[in-house]
């Protein structure tokens, strides 16, 4: 059942919102223990909750427009008085003092919030293992990862869990864990969804965003995240792009581009290139006028990226010191304090990309990296400036491939960086972009399409991606998820 | 383009950033690091000269609300998740070399 049905139903009476969190309760007790998608469940603020809705619909009120709709937050977003960990043992047993504005404006909205979703320790990965409570598996495939950093979201929402979730994409961690999974997953133009709450990264590329089952949900959760908010000063003040506006108009006349660089990309697996090639064939069918688009500086934004990401985060995660706080370990004096707590508390992904911001910034280095990596951001805003001036939107593949098993890319760093290759640049450019299911490889697992826009360029970004969904093969029946029913019942 | 990071760096950078190493921790990261690192010789062989740097997607500056008072977080709320907390303040360990 849709997010939009589940609403309609709460707010006219058919259904009432405990009901409905009861039934989504009920599939994370059978099947969550396969698929590990949530650090914490909530199931008792969440029966709260959905009384309150309850409450505001027998009073003939109105209930917003996620009436009872269950919703899981990736545990990265304050939530007040429930343990927000980052999957990270330096917060463990934390409980923020404040709700971030995104977690605020769903409960206005009614929606029910089940529980916090897993990720990669700080949002730092591609698959979701690099979690200090374990791994989340993909419900296509438990031997298989979900994507990352927000697979947790991305799973809980692909496993029938919840029908829609929060994630946070600085390089891809919505949209590729949304490709792996089979499910909509949207990356907002930065700005236009407030931060306030949410636990910073890389400030200048963090955004949040919706993982839905179909475009028209997340449309509908996007409209109600995004807009101004005075407690985030990077969040624009002028009213947000509609994202339900033009979900139906199709694509007639609609120039779109296919952007070579990343379609082409040294990587990029021979399934997901053909999914692209029939979405491209979709949209021409559909009456868009379809051609190939070069954004160059795109095959640099890699690089660019796991130097500014770091330097970024190497400054982010300094205020953890066992000061204010998470956990401390102790030491002689304060320095060996910082020092021990630091070491014991995070993991070596997070250490990594501390060491490696930290090196960036260094003196010596500065420019050599740090200061070319953001030259190169220009670089590439420039280019997507002069596409643009051809295209409405662009297109590429979301992720290189489809999920990869549990423990492939884990020894090599670079490696798992590569799968956000696609991704990152419309970070760098603070760009709006989504990923769209598309059919599935040769292993029969998901395959996504990337649809990006330019600044604020939701309204059009989403219309494509749901003539993108009406025109996708249907997607196969999967052994696990059957085998979930059978236990959800 | 720099010279390959070192171990010596690496411990360096670890120092910085507060970060203790095992030495088996510091010849992993060193080879992780510098493979990273060697992936970015790509735009460091890049010609930018007259490019200007871009922080930030935004051209936000200066934002800023008008100066009225208003609630702040409840001040024994965030102590309460303090490791330590004494007398309305955060309590740390001695900071300067002599006993307390």
């Amino acid at each position: 059942m849709s997010a939009a049905e589940i609403a309609a139903d709460v707010a006219a009476g058919r259904r009432s919102a405990l009901e409905v969190v009861e039934e989504s309760l009920a599939r994370i007790a059978g099947a969550e223990a396969d698929v590990h998608a949530f650090n914490l469940v909530t199931a008792e603020v969440a029966r709260e909750q959905a009384a309150a809705v309850d409450a505001v619909v027998a009073a003939g009120g109105h209930p917003g427009p996620l009436a009872g709709v269950p919703v899981a937050l990736k545990d990265n977003l304050c939530t007040r008085g429930i343990p927000t960990t980052c999957s990270s043992r330096i917060l463990a047993g934390w409980l923020p003092p404040y709700d971030a504005t995104v977690v605020g404006r769903l409960r206005a909205a009614g929606a029910v919030a089940v529980g916090k979703t897993n990720l990669d320790e700080f949002a730092m990965g591609s698959s979701t293992e690099h979690s200090a409570w374990g791994p989340t598996r993909n419900p296509h495939d438990l031997d298989r990862v979900p994507g990352g950093s927000s697979g947790g979201s991305a799973a809980a929402v692909a496993a029938g869990f919840v029908p829609l979730a929060l994630g946070s994409d600085t390089g891809g961690s919505i949209r590729q864990p949304a490709a792996l999974c089979g499910v909509v997953g949207v990356k907002p133009t930065y700005g236009v969804v407030s931060r306030y709450g949410l636990i910073a990264f890389a400030s200048s590329l963090d955004q949040i965003g919706p993982f839905a089952t179909s475009v028209a949900d997340a449309a509908l959760l996007f409209d109600v995240l995004a807009g101004p908010d005075p407690l985030d000063s990077t969040c624009l003040g002028d009213p947000p792009p509609s994202a339900s506006a033009r979900l139906g108009a199709g694509v007639e006349g609609l120039r779109i581009g296919v952007v070579e660089e990343l379609a082409g990309a040294d990587g990029i697996a021979p399934d997901v290139r053909a999914r692209l090639d029939d979405a491209i064939e979709a949209l021409v069918k559909a009456g868009a006028v379809v051609d190939s688009a070069s954004v160059p500086a795109a095959v640099y934004g890699l690089s660019a990226y796991y130097l500014i990401a770091p330097a970024e985060a190497s400054s982010n995660l300094a205020r953890y010191d066992g000061v204010r706080y998470g956990v401390r370990r102790d030491g002689v004096d304060i320095g060996a304090m910082y020092n021990a707590t630091r070491s014991e508390g995070f993991g070596a992904e997070v250490k990594r990309r501390i060491m490696l911001g930290t090196y960036a910034l260094s003196a010596g280095y500065f420019d050599a990296y740090y200061g070319q990596a953001q030259r190169v951001r220009t670089l590439i805003l420039r280019d997507f400036a002069a596409a643009y001036a051809d295209f409405d939107v662009l297109i590429s593949p979301t992720a290189p491939g489809t999920a990869f098993a549990l423990g492939a890319k884990t020894a090599d760093p670079l490696t798992m960086y590569l799968n956000d290759i696609c991704t990152i640049p419309s970070n760098l450019a603070g760009h709006p972009a989504l990923s769209v299911p598309f059919g599935t490889g040769d292993d029969g697992l998901p395959v996504g399409v990337q649809v990006l826009a330019p600044a604020l360029g939701e309204t059009v970004m989403f219309q494509v991606a749901a003539a993108l969904e009406a025109a996708a093969p249907p997607a196969p029946v999967s052994l696990p998820r059957a085998a979930f029913d059978g236990g959800v019942r | 383009m720099p010279e390959r990071i070192s171990t010596a760096d690496v411990a360096h950078v670890a120092r910085l950033a507060r970060l203790e190493l095992s030495s088996e921790e510091l010849e992993r990261f060193t080879e992780q690091l510098a493979a990273v690192l060697d992936h970015a010789a790509d735009i460091a062989a890049l010609d930018t000269a007259g490019v200007e740097e871009t922080a930030h997607p935004l051209p936000l500056v200066n934002v800023l609300r008008d100066d009225v008072p208003r609630p702040s977080l409840d001040r024994d709320e965030v102590l309460s998740q303090a490791p330590q907390a004494e007398d309305g303040r955060f309590r740390v360990p001695r900071i300067l070399g002599e006993a307390p």
